[in-house]
């Protein structure tokens, strides 16, 4: 089961042939990912070996769903060319693309999310490091030497705070962990992965973690305490972080009132989860409720 | 990035929005003949300053002559508004009000989307008028597939109740908004107020607008609206160094991979302050994912030149980053510093190739460093060290 991908996610990397895009797809692979193809109009018929496994690249995304049956794609694109990779994806009617691309104009994003919704396509991201199922499937560029297979879902809008919590929650294990990324507009929110996790049966406690910034969390603890049956522990990051500073995320900026660590604690434990003031302190938390 | 009024103002005037003529100046001197260059009529002297509250604060004054505008701008250059000091001054032309409307067009995080909002009660704070006459206040959903053309000017000027004989050249300067929004990929647009002067023209009299750095790339002009001299030295350097960089008050320096793992660390560091002196995060630091050594020295030497920093704390989750770039990166910079290098470094590494990295600093046996293997106890020693 897990959520969003597992062993039949059949995946093809968009930019597999830039450095990054390389870098990371022998990664996946190395961790058994199921990569079935690039696409770069360019170097279309051309493969790339990746220590002895051959990857061919695809001229276009339909092409490659077409030949492999591929149905998730990860993408490895420049900023100024992530819009229209993603559009191409979305009208070649794959499943799941998975956007880590760090810089994407907030308005292409709100363009392409507009359009991926309207076409029934799930993006996770941009400015995320993706998502695994341990054991199963690694789409993006997460570490997947952390940890293995396990019961907890994990969703995190942070790479390294996503990394920090599989490494100390490592004696239990992950369904999937799934990073949505810090950016203002991203394709996959908190609450589409509580729901994710909640229906997923392998899935026995969820952990999540927010930041400042916008009001996710605050709407997170709204369905959480409506929808959400299986416990759930929090995390919040920025208690110290001023109004009016970007650190980072462009997501994660305090303006006025609303989006602080402690507005977002208060709303979360409001609706019965147990938050940590550190990531060690909210793993314990995570332990005590698995180990009864 | 958000704007001052008078580069709103600009941009305004560069995509047809109507402004009053403005001139921005830096001395009472150049408000003088800014004045003279308006007519020499009466003007409006106002600060130039990225906060609000800038008329209560006495940051806005009418002149009527242009050396009243001198000594205006004489009184208001180098006032402090809320922590803001005024640099400059922006000259504007006096106009006769009859009514003042608000107008915004922003990005809505929640819904994803934009909204547009609208209200005949312009003037005053626009969240005081959502919060007590919240029915005063038109919100409208903007696809972004579509953005705001004609119609939906013409369904944001109906839900806001305007005049019949105003709609239509409302709806207009709103189209124009629109456009500064779009083509300058900015999240923000907002004026208050927009008016209607005496003789019925409708006016944008004072813009806010924030611009997506994301998309400097495609604006060849934005990098250059930043505001150099507002900048902490630090923070000056840092961004030369390409380093993401924000200056706090505190006195544990922090050095950190991943702006969620960084921001998580200042938190760390405070709430172990909480036992020690109350000792605080001086920074926030993020090298970023698989950084070099160079760019781990490079964030130590920014770090350990604030002279706030007692101790340092590098909290490090490898996934792209290695341990051992970082281990090399203190090292190296701890080499070059020499004997000038006096405050503490407590580190913490995980992930990958913690043991190659641990083991780099271990070799080094540097007197200032100490490794501690967990980040809660690792913020302990730091916030110690600093307290000491």
């Amino acid at each position: 089961m897990a959520i969003f991908i597992n062993s039949d996610s059949k995946v093809i990397v968009q930019g597999m042939t830039g450095s990054e895009g390389q870098k990371h797809t022998a990664r996946m692979l190395a961790s058994g990912t199921n990569i079935v193809g690039g696409v770069n109009p360019r170097k279309a018929g051309t493969s790339v070996d990746f220590d002895g496994t051959d990857i061919p690249v695809f001229g276009s995304v339909a092409d490659a769903m077409a030949e492999t049956g591929a149905n998730v794609t990860v993408l490895f694109v420049p900023p100024a060319f992530t819009k229209a990779a993603v559009i191409e994806a979305v009208d070649a009617g794959i499943e799941l693309a998975v956007i880590i691309t760090e810089g994407v104009p907030v308005a292409d994003t709100a363009e392409f999310f507009a359009y991926a919704q309207s076409k029934g396509v799930r993006l996770i991201g941009p400015n995320c490091p993706g998502l695994i199922t341990p054991g199963q499937s690694n789409v993006g560029i997460t570490p997947a030497n952390i940890t293995g297979s396990g019961k907890i879902g994990l969703v995190s809008k942070s790479g390294t705070l996503t990394y920090q919590m599989m490494f100390e929650l490592r004696d239990i294990g992950f369904t999937t962990a799934v990073g949505i990324g810090g950016d203002p507009v991203i394709g996959t929110t908190h609450i589409d992965c509580l729901e994710a996790f909640q229906n997923d049966p392998e899935t026995e406690a969820i952990v999540m973690i927010g930041e400042i910034g916008g009001d996710a969390e605050e709407r997170a603890a709204a369905y959480i305490k409506e929808h959400v049956t299986k416990p759930v522990v929090g995390y919040v990051a920025g208690f110290e972080a001023p109004e009016g500073k970007t650190m980072g995320h462009a997501g994660a900026i305090v303006s006025g009132s609303a989006g602080t660590a402690q507005a977002k604690k208060e709303a979360l434990e409001a609706a019965g989860v147990k938050v940590g003031k550190t990531p060690t302190e909210t793993a314990e938390l995570m332990r005590a409720i698995i180990n009864g | 990035m958000d704007l001052y009024e008078y580069q709103a103002r600009d941009m305004f005037e560069k995509h047809g929005v109507p402004v009053l003529p403005g001139i921005v100046a830096e001395t009472p001197a150049e408000a003088k003949a800014a004045a003279e260059q308006l007519g020499g009529g009466t003007v409006v002297v106002k600060a130039q300053v990225k906060t609000g509250g800038r008329g209560k604060a006495g940051g806005v004054k009418l002149a009527h002559s242009p050396a009243e505008a001198e000594a205006a701008a004489e009184a208001i250059l180098g006032m402090d508004i809320k922590g803001h000091t005024v640099h400059r001054v922006m000259i504007a032309a006096g106009a006769k009000i009859a009514e003042e409307f608000y107008f915004s067009v922003l990005l809505d995080r929640a819904q994803r989307r934009y909204l547009a909002m609208c209200s005949v009660e312009g003037g005053m704070e626009i969240e005081q008028l959502a919060v007590e006459r919240p029915e005063a206040l038109a919100r409208v959903a903007v696809d972004p597939l579509v953005g705001i053309d004609a119609a939906k000017a013409r369904e944001i000027v109906d839900e806001a109740n305007f005049p019949e004989d105003l709609k239509d050249s409302v709806a207009d300067v709103i189209v124009k908004l629109w456009g500064v929004y779009a083509n300058e990929d900015a999240t923000l647009v907002e004026v208050n107020p927009l008016v209607r002067t005496e003789d019925g023209q409708i006016i944008a009299l004072d813009g806010k607008v924030t611009l997506d750095e994301n998309a400097y790339f495609r604006h060849a002009d934005h990098a250059g609206l930043e505001d150099k001299n507002a900048a902490d030295p630090l923070e000056a350097k840092a961004k030369a160094l390409d380093l993401n960089y924000v200056k706090l008050d505190g006195s544990v320096g922090i050095i950190g991979n991943g702006a969620g793992l960084v921001m998580s660390t200042l938190d760390v560091v405070a709430y172990a302050g909480e036992s020690h002196g109350n000792v605080k995060p001086a920074n926030f630091l993020d090298i970023g994912g698989g950084a070099s050594a160079q760019v781990m020295a490079n964030g130590l030497d920014v770090i350990l030149n604030d002279p706030q920093v007692k101790s340092v704390f590098v909290n490090v989750f490898g996934g792209i980053t290695s341990c051992v770039e970082v281990a090399k990166g203190i090292v190296g910079a701890l080499e070059q510093l020499g004997v000038s290098a006096t405050k503490p470094l407590v580190v913490r590494l995980d992930g990958n190739a913690v043991e190659e990295g641990r083991e780099i600093l271990a070799a080094a046996n540097h007197p200032l460093v100490t490794i501690v293997e967990t980040m809660d106890g690792a913020a302990a020693k730091a916030a110690e060290l600093a307290n000491a």
